[in-house]
């Protein structure tokens, strides 16, 4: 008979530590306060769990999503209550979007003191219910470690999401047995993994039946590990597959298959292959309306199958054929096991029709830009990125920003592997470029990181160039600095007759001084003949963080572009395009 | 389409608060909602009223189902159900006619008088929220001092069952 271990008894502090030293966590990403000074004190204590000491709570649950994200591994926050709390909200509510698996531990004011109005007391559980997946107060130190085990669970599986774990003062200063659970049952969620073979079978027989298919992946390809199973699948049929933001990396972009980018700022090739299909297998993905524009327009004449661990996900805002409740890897196995079962073919004649019609398409260059001008461009700046970081191996991590900038790093940058396009597309955070890349490289120290952010999103959250040096972070950040808001004032120009609105950059710092002051390398470049001169003497400083301020084109906008409201067909593409087209 | 929604939850801090934040961050229609524990005590049942779309009810009912509290739903609405509301009521009660008036009344929609007082009684009706209705509609309003509606509750008939 197995003799019972012995059980330590713990402070509630101690046991948050040994918690998330029996889940395996590399790094906590956090910043002091009254409310978790006993969960510092026993950080201090031990040397299994690092702390990342950031500058700004927003960074922390920035940067442990950025780990999260790089790795698939949940990335744990520690910040203390009241402010320290509220600062990490804007960082739970960017990893829900995207459903980023993170487990936030907040401090929280006395158990005594709850509802008094105490310092630096708020309600965090009830600040962050609709941004998080779940959340718990923990009002007992006996049920501490199994309510950090549900958190775990909860965050990594099923759809992924953070969990906030909102612990009182007082209980991390009371003693209780440590006693880990190895596992975890909750009767109340018991997310669904295997799909329907009935549901896989008629998705099989669709598929197989289309004459102008498409295959369009999300998040959730990346999120499920499935790009292995995705690739497989699409080369099985030989049909073309569009991907969205989040998606980018799970199939390679270099592959001919692939026809680019879907929705807003998507290729025309994408955009139309999608109004015109007539069968559309979305896989992952969660038909948001920067994809779809106007959803009465989308893909009129298309059967759909849409495959999803979410059931939530399933007829949401587009309604659905064959909905496949079930994790993206193991669905994707199945139907392809189940179409290679049917002994039949896609219809050849059908495909090479629908593909001629495709390159028709893909002949108009939609990503086509100026390459004359004595401006630097930005889409050349990201050409070059890829080139430099040696894209077609695909190991380089990028992270972006918010607005044009992170929209030609997504058009531009050709990605080829998953998990190294880390961006906030569903809440749309700036400031989230650099600390995100700072928990990417913690994550693997050896690689190449790059942020490409604007001037506008960078100054969100630049006093973690503090923490950057403090932690040795060789981030290679590429400013595309236009001085203006230039996706605002993009929007202005095109729907505000070209009132710009408080969308100037006025009094920028000079950013190589900025960046030298804190210890790093800065680097200006104005002219188009010295960007990958510097770019290259940049990635080449393996052990420093470094700075590359590149003056671009102010008038640069992102194209092509389907306006708010309109359909996927009626794209708005380059002017410079439509005159050389003419 | 008006539609009753019945959920077990665990009976936990918070739970109700989830539903509530749920609906109107997704701008859910709430017609009613009741809550209270079960014969086990760490389950809730919670009886929910709400209108919408076809489309818009299968969201909320998938909405609800992936709350990490929500052990089980049913729509009762989909199947055969029985569906009552509890409504007390006072009414002036002070001379015959009022008294004579509240019982008849009474009478006939199956209630009961459950408080006499000097000037008042306290009415109970039970049943499906038309009756409810046709009920409060019957009575004088000047007579009507309070009305206290509980919202409705269901459950299924036969063999429908929501239980663990
Ligand atoms: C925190 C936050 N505030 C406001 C916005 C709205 N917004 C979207 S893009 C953008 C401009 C970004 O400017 P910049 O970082 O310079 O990038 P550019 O568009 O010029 O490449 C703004 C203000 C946002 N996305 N996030």
């Amino acid at each position: 008979m197995d003799m019972p271990t012995e059980s330590e008894v713990l402070s509630g502090a101690e046991i948050v530590i040994r918690s998330l030293i029996a889940e395996d966590v590399e790094y906590v990403f956090g910043y002091p306060g009254g409310t978790v000074l006993f969960i510092y004190d026993a950080l201090f204590k031990q040397d299994k769990v690092k702390h990342i000491l950031v500058r700004h709570e927003q960074a922390a649950a920035h940067a442990a999503d950025g780990y999260a994200r790089a790795t698939g591994k949940p990335g744990v926050v520690l910040v203390t209550s009241g402010p320290g709390a509220t600062n990490s909200v804007t960082g739970i509510a960017t990893a829900y979007m995207d459903s980023i698996p993170l487990v936030i531990i907040s401090g929280q004011v006395p158990t005594t003191l709850i509802g008094n109005d105490a310092f630096q007391e708020v309600d965090f559980v009830g600040i962050t219910r609709p941004c998080v997946k779940h959340n718990f107060l923990v009002n007992d130190v006996k049920k501490l470690a199994a309510t950090l085990k549900k958190a775990f669970h909860i965050a990594t599986t099923g759809r992924p999401g953070p969990v906030v774990v909102d612990i009182p003062k007082d209980i991390t200063a009371q003693m209780a047995t440590f006693d880990y659970p190895q596992t975890v049952e909750m009767r109340s969620y018991k997310p669904v993994v295997n799909g329907h073979p009935g549901q896989i079978r008629r998705a099989a027989e669709l598929i197989l039946s289309a004459k102008k298919p498409v295959i369009y992946s999300g998040g959730g390809v990346v999120l499920g590990n499935a790009s292995e199973e995705l690739t497989e699948f699409t080369k099985m049929l030989g049909y073309p597959i569009t991907q969205t933001l989040m998606g980018l990396g799970s199939y390679p972009a270099t592959d001919q298959q692939f026809i680019g980018m879907l929705g807003m700022h998507g290729t025309y090739e994408a955009n139309m292959a999608m109004h015109e299909c007539d069968v559309l297998v979305a896989v992952g993905a969660r038909f948001d309306d920067r994809v779809t524009g106007d959803v009465k327009k989308f893909c009129p004449d298309a059967k759909i199958i849409h495959i999803d661990i979410d059931p939530a996900s399933i007829s949401k805002n587009v309604q659905i054929d064959i909905p496949i409740v079930g994790s993206v890897d193991k669905v994707l196995r199945e139907l392809t096991r189940a179409v290679k079962e049917t002994l039949q073919k896609p219809d050849a004649e059908a495909l090479a029709a629908w593909w001629k019609q495709i390159e028709e398409w893909r002949a108009i260059h939609c990503l086509y830009y100026d390459k004359g001008s004595d401006l630097i461009k930005p889409q050349y700046v990201i050409e070059k990125l890829w080139e430099v970081t040696d894209g077609a191996s695909g190991d380089a991590f990028i992270t972006s920003d918010v607005g044009q900038h992170q929209m030609w790093a997504a058009q531009y940058y050709k990605f080829v592997k998953p998990r190294r396009w880390i961006n906030s597309g569903g809440l749309g955070t700036m400031g989230f470029g650099l600390p995100s890349a700072m928990g990417v490289q913690l994550a693997h120290p050896g690689a190449t990181v790059a942020c490409v952010t604007g001037e506008a999103s960078f100054q969100m959250c630049l006093q973690e160039l503090s923490t950057c040096k403090q932690f040795d972070l060789p981030i290679k950040i590429l400013c595309l600095n236009n001085r203006y808001m230039g996706m605002v004032r993009q929007w202005q120009e095109m729907f505000y007759d070209k009132r710009y609105s408080h969308s100037y950059m006025d009094a920028l710092p000079d950013f190589v001084k900025l960046v030298e002051s804190y210890g790093h390398v800065g680097m200006r470049i104005d002219k188009p003949a010295d960007v990958e001169g510097a770019m290259r003497e940049a990635f080449k400083m393996k052990d420093k963080l470094v700075f590359l301020d590149f003056i671009t084109d102010q008038a640069e906008n992102v194209y092509p572009m389907i306006a708010a409201g309109r359909g996927q067909h009626e794209m708005m593409l380059s002017p410079n395009k439509e005159e050389e087209s003419i | 389409m008006r539609h009753i929604i019945s959920v077990l939850l665990e009976n936990e801090a918070g739970a109700l608060s989830r539903v509530a934040g749920l609906f109107t961050a997704r701008g859910y229609n709430i017609e009613s909602l009741t809550v209270a524990p079960t014969e086990d005590p760490s389950l809730s049942r919670m009886t929910l009223v709400t209108r919408g779309s076809e489309s818009v009810i299968e969201q909320i009912t998938k909405q609800l189902n992936k709350l990490v509290d929500a052990v089980k739903l049913v729509d009762l609405t989909e199947g055969l159900h029985i569906e009552r509301e509890l409504l007390l009521m006072k009414v002036k009660a002070s001379n015959n006619n009022q008294r004579e008036e509240a019982k008849r009344l009474v009478d006939i929609f199956q209630g009961r008088i459950i408080e006499v007082s000097e000037n008042s009684y306290v009415l109970e009706v039970t049943g499906r929220g038309e009756k409810i209705e046709a009920f409060i509609k019957a009575i004088e309003p000047s007579l009507i001092i309070e009305v206290v509606r509980t919202g409705a509750s269901g459950i299924g008939r036969g063999n429908r069952s929501l239980q663990v």
